[in-house]
Order: structure tokens, then C-alpha cells, then sequence
């Protein structure tokens, strides 16, 4: 029997880092898909940076900015009492930033296809911008939200070099699965590293298919 | 007719974007229907946008009797939601997620104070056999019954309708007129109506304000306004035309024809089953379809004959047609005839002529 500690371990990070994101990612691709700002372009592509540098990149400027000597870690010691750097608190925060694109991209995919008219039609009914939001434009984009949560959650079970630079190998706290994969193989524990590799594997197809099935539905009834 | 009431909307806005300004100072009766008229790229659809709190951008002010919806000087902007006005697009734009009754329930949920009511909406609009059905399989023509629904329900003390029919094939077109034309009345509700269509105008407006590049040309009732611009069109005699304003006198069932009474002479039209005896119609007769004779014609299968003089005739040289203007009443009534007729009859300027219009002519045929 597999130790189901670092699966449960991405679970609850993937959970929260989504939780998060939507809270987030949210505004921020509302603000891309509808401003004429000329900040856009700048925004945007800070968003898309996780998708191109190396994760080690990420993971080395976070374990700086996230340290003790930092002003945010120092504060968040103060504060908590613990580090964020090696803890689980660090991790989320460094996947927030990791998986940023996952979840702005396809909101923002989805509310430029909903665009200004359904907001205009509900204000001329008297509802207000965040009543016609979410009783107009969320369920019009709902396909765009659930290809976005399950994409960051997928993407965020998946991470392996951010984690390993910010959290380091602590089990209960920073062991995730990949790291656990990376931690058998290093071990010739080659078993162990089969069955969580092929976990994952069924499991990030499994959210392709699913996330490719929702998208050919909707352009199916977009026509 | 309600009273005519002193009720106005107070405009005075500009708004430029690209290289076309608007540029509008006027006021609206809030009674009625006021058609805002123009050609394409006029700034109709803006000005109804800045009215409807759509556009923040806009220096100027908006006024209402009891409110100030938008003053640049002040920065002060109500939003499009606050401002109980209701707008129907071009397009519908119902909410694809929601069913028709959901659409409506939107609207209604939110909506307070007096106004339509859902029962009456929905018969008014002949709905009820829709409620149930999903907007994505209604018909163009459903799809903007629905929108004026859903929008009627919004309880507005304002309507905008912005090109309505412009979507919707003729046949549709058809079908939505009479609620148009029934829910002014029905509702007591006032309206602006942005059409590039003579015909919708001369048939829903009362009154009519023409937009020409960004700015106002002409205001006023729409019969005068309307005449007025036809006569301008002069050298385009082809395309000329006379809004008549008759009223219903009597119904004639059997014939599925409708008596109207015009500067005291019958005119017989296509039926209009809904008009009450003593309602105002308005008549658009081109130019191209009235004929003239020097006497009243006997053995003539064209019911309608006019007596009137004529007034002016203008020939075209180089061209074999004349345009002749006819006053009957004090109205001015155009015909155009080929200069071979007008030398062969000799018609002349003071001559007692008959204006002759086929019934056929005078269905609404562009609409």
C-alpha cells in the first residue's frame, strides 16, 4: 500500500490554490477581456510568464522573496510565527503565481466571447454591474470557468520544480506527489514511482478529455 | 390621445470618436412615440446609447423633468441600471441561458413601482404558448417579441427601441408591427424609435427628429417634417412620396377593406382590422404611384380619387418624366407622370385635376 500522504498533500494544494485563483483570476481576466488600457499587453504578458520560464526560475525568485530575510516573509513571521519558505502556506502561494495562466486564460477566452452586450441588455433592465456579473455574465461563462478550474487544479497536482525549490522534501507538509515520484525514483523504488506515474498519467488525460469534451460541446451549440 | 404634456428630455451632448462628431442640442417630448430618424452612420443608434446611460464618455448633459441623468460639467453620471429606462436592441440579446420565462423574470424580479404587469405582458405579446420554449429556437421575430416583453416588464418610464425590425426579414416584419404599433397605447409608455425606415416611422411615430451627420436636421410632427424632406429631394422625383394623414371611418368586412376619411374624400385601403373608427393613419404615397386625370373617371377600376388643383408642375429636361404637386386640402400630393402626358392633357399650374391611387399601392409594401 502506497503512502496516500503526498496525494492527499496535491489534493489540498491544488484545491486551494483554485479556490484562490477564481477569487483572483476573476477580476484580472475580466479587466483583460474588457479594458482599452494600454497596460494590457504589459498585464497580459506578465500572466504568461509561468507558461515560459523554467520552473526553477520561479521557484528561486520565491524562495528569495518568500524567505525570512524578505520584507513579506519577515512580516508573515511575525505574524504567524513560522517561515514561508519550506511550509505549505509558501507552496500555495508560489502555485497562485504558477498557475496563474491556467485560470486568466480561458476566463478571459470566455468573457471576450460573452462580451459588453448581455451586461448592456441586463443594466437596461435595472440590474447593477455585480448583480448582471453573476447572474448574467458567470453562467455565460461558466463552460470558461470550469475549463479554467479544472486546468489549474490539474496543472497545479502536476508542479514539481517550483515546489521543490520553495517547499523543499517535507513530508505532511511539502511532499507532494511529484516530489514523492521524484523522491522514490532517487531511492530505485522503482514500484512506488510506477504506480503514482501512472496515477497522475490516467489523471491529467482524463482532465484533457474532459476539458476538451466541455469545449467541442460549446462550439457545437455556438453554431 | 393623452394630452400632449410638457414632460420633455433635455439633451445636449457631444461625443466624438474617430473622425464622425455628435453633436445634438434638443429636447424629446416624453409622450407618444418620437421616431429618430437618419441614414446609416448618423449617430441614431449613439445618441439612444448616451440617452440610455450606455455611453459615459459624452461631454453635455442629459436631463429629465425630475432628474439629471448625466452632466460632464458636474462629472455627474447615473448608470445605465438607476435610470428606468428600457432598451430594445437590434438584436434582442436575450440571455441564452435562461428559457423565455426566465428571460421575463429577470426583468420582473427587478423591476417595482407601477407599470405592465405579467399577465398583461405576456397576452399583449402572445407569449404564453412560448414561456417554456429556450431562446436558442425561438425565430428572429419571437426572439424580439420576447425582448420587448422582458423590457416592458422592466416597468420603464422610458422606451428605446433601437431598430427593431431591422434584423428581421419582411414576413417578420410583418408579424411585429401591430405590437409595435399597439403598445404605446396599451402601455402609456413614451418611446423614441430609431429607424433608417420611412415607412416604419410615418407608420409608429407621431413625432420625428432627423439626424444628419451627428447633428439634428429637422424635428418636429412627422407628416410636416417628413413632407418637408421629400420636397428637398426634388431632383430625386423618383423616389418622391407624400405622408397623408387620414382617419378611420369605416370598416368594410366583406371587402377586407377599410374606409378612410382624407381631407374629406374616401381612400379605401388594404384592411386594418385593429384601428378603431376616428383613429389617425399615415399614408405614404410615392410619386411614381399616382396618376392624374382632367376629369373624374368613369369605368376606371382605381377606387381612389382625389379632387384637388394643381399647384406646381416641374419638368426635367433630358428626361421624359414631370413631376407634378396637387394641393387637395392644403396638402401637397405628389405625382409623377411623363411630360407627354402633362402636354397632351394640358395640364397647368391652377388646373382642377383628380389624383387617381390604386388601393393595391397603398398596402404597406416596404414594410
Amino acid at each position: 500500500m502506497p503512502d496516500l500522504g503526498p496525494l492527499w498533500l496535491s489534493i489540498c494544494l491544488a484545491a486551494t490554490t483554485t479556490v484562490l485563483l477564481l477569487l483572483l483570476g476573476t477580476p484580472l481576466a475580466w479587466w483583460l477581456a474588457t479594458t482599452h488600457s494600454r497596460l494590457r499587453p504589459a498585464v497580459e504578458a506578465f500572466t504568461a510568464l509561468p507558461l515560459v520560464l523554467p520552473p526553477t526560475v520561479l521557484g528561486f525568485y520565491f524562495l528569495i522573496l518568500l524567505g525570512p530575510a524578505s520584507a513579506i516573509g519577515s512580516f508573515w513571521v511575525r505574524v504567524t510565527g513560522e517561515a514561508l519558505t519550506f511550509s505549505f502556506s509558501g507552496l500555495v502561494i508560489a502555485s497562485v503565481f504558477y498557475s496563474l495562466p491556467f485560470m486568466v486564460q480561458p476566463l478571459q477566452r470566455a468573457f471576450e466571447g460573452v462580451g459588453l452586450a448581455p451586461l448592456e441588455a441586463a443594466a437596461s433592465l435595472r440590474a447593477s454591474f455585480a448583480d448582471a456579473f453573476f447572474s448574467v455574465v458567470v453562467p455565460l461563462a461558466r463552460r470558461g470557468f470550469l475549463s479554467a478550474s479544472v486546468l489549474t487544479f490539474a496543472h497545479t497536482i502536476g508542479e514539481f520544480g517550483v515546489v521543490l525549490m520553495v517547499g523543499g522534501n517535507i513530508p505532511g507538509e511539502t511532499r507532494v506527489i511529484s516530489i514523492q515520484i521524484y523522491e522514490h525514483v532517487e531511492t530505485l523504488n522503482y514500484a512506488g514511482a510506477h504506480i503514482l506515474s501512472a496515477g497522475l498519467l490516467f489523471f491529467s488525460f482524463a482532465v484533457l478529455l474532459f476539458v476538451y469534451a466541455v469545449n467541442s460541446r460549446g462550439r457545437l451549440h455556438a453554431t | 390621445m393623452q394630452p400632449e404634456t410638457q414632460s420633455l428630455l433635455q439633451l445636449d451632448v457631444a461625443k466624438v470618436y474617430g473622425d464622425f462628431e455628435l453633436n445634438v442640442t434638443t429636447s424629446v417630448a416624453l409622450s407618444g412615440v418620437t421616431g429618430l430618424f437618419g441614414p446609416s452612420g448618423s449617430g441614431k443608434s449613439t445618441l439612444l446609447r448616451i440617452i440610455a446611460g450606455f455611453e459615459k464618455d459624452v461631454s453635455g448633459s442629459v436631463r429629465t423633468p425630475d432628474e439629471v441623468w448625466q452632466d460632464s460639467h458636474s462629472r455627474l453620471y447615473v448608470p445605465a441600471f438607476r435610470r428606468e429606462v428600457g432598451y430594445v436592441f437590434q438584436n434582442a440579446r436575450l440571455f441564452t441561458h435562461l428559457d423565455v420565462s426566465g428571460n421575463l423574470r429577470y426583468a420582473s424580479d427587478r423591476s417595482s413601482g407601477v407599470g405592465p404587469e405579467w399577465d398583461d405582458v405576456v397576452s399583449a405579446l402572445d407569449l404564453a404558448p412560448l414561456l417554456q420554449r429556450s431562446v436558442a429556437g425561438l425565430s428572429g421575430g419571437e426572439c424580439q417579441r420576447v425582448a420587448l416583453a422582458r423590457t416592458l416588464l422592466s416597468k420603464p418610464r422610458l422606451l428605446l427601441l433601437d431598430e427593431p425590425l431591422a434584423a428581421l426579414d419582411s414576413a417578420r416584419k410583418h408579424e411585429i408591427l401591430p405590437y409595435l404599433e399597439a403598445l404605446p397605447g396599451r402601455f402609456a409608455i413614451p418611446a423614441i424609435y430609431v429607424s433608417h425606415s420611412v415607412d416604419e416611422i410615418v407608420r409608429l411615430a407621431e413625432r420625428v427628429l432627423v439626424l444628419r451627420a451627428g447633428k439634428v436636421h429637422a424635428q418636429g410632427n412627422t407628416v410636416d417634417v417628413l413632407n418637408s424632406l421629400e420636397s428637398e429631394n426634388e431632383f430625386a422625383a423618383a423616389d418622391s412620396a407624400t405622408v397623408l394623414e387620414a382617419r378611420v371611418h369605416k370598416q368594410l368586412p366583406d371587402l377586407h377593406l377599410t374606409e378612410l376619411l382624407f381631407e374629406q374624400q374616401s381612400l379605401f385601403v388594404p384592411a386594418l382590422p385593429s384601428h378603431q373608427l376616428g383613429q389617425r393613419v399615415l399614408l405614404r404615397v410615392h410619386a411614381n404611384d399616382v396618376a392624374l386625370a382632367t376629369s373624374s373617371p368613369r369605368n376606371c377600376s382605381v377606387r381612389n380619387v382625389l379632387a384637388g388643383q394643381l399647384a406646381q408642375i416641374q419638368e426635367f429636361p433630358g428626361s421624359p418624366f414631370a413631376l407634378a404637386s396637387v394641393d387637395i386640402g392644403g396638402v401637397t400630393l405628389r405625382a409623377r407622370l411623363t411630360r407627354h402626358a402633362v402636354h397632351e392633357l394640358k395640364l397647368t399650374a391652377g388646373a382642377q385635376v383628380y389624383a387617381l391611387l390604386k388601393t393595391a399601392t397603398l398596402a404597406d409594401r416596404d414594410l
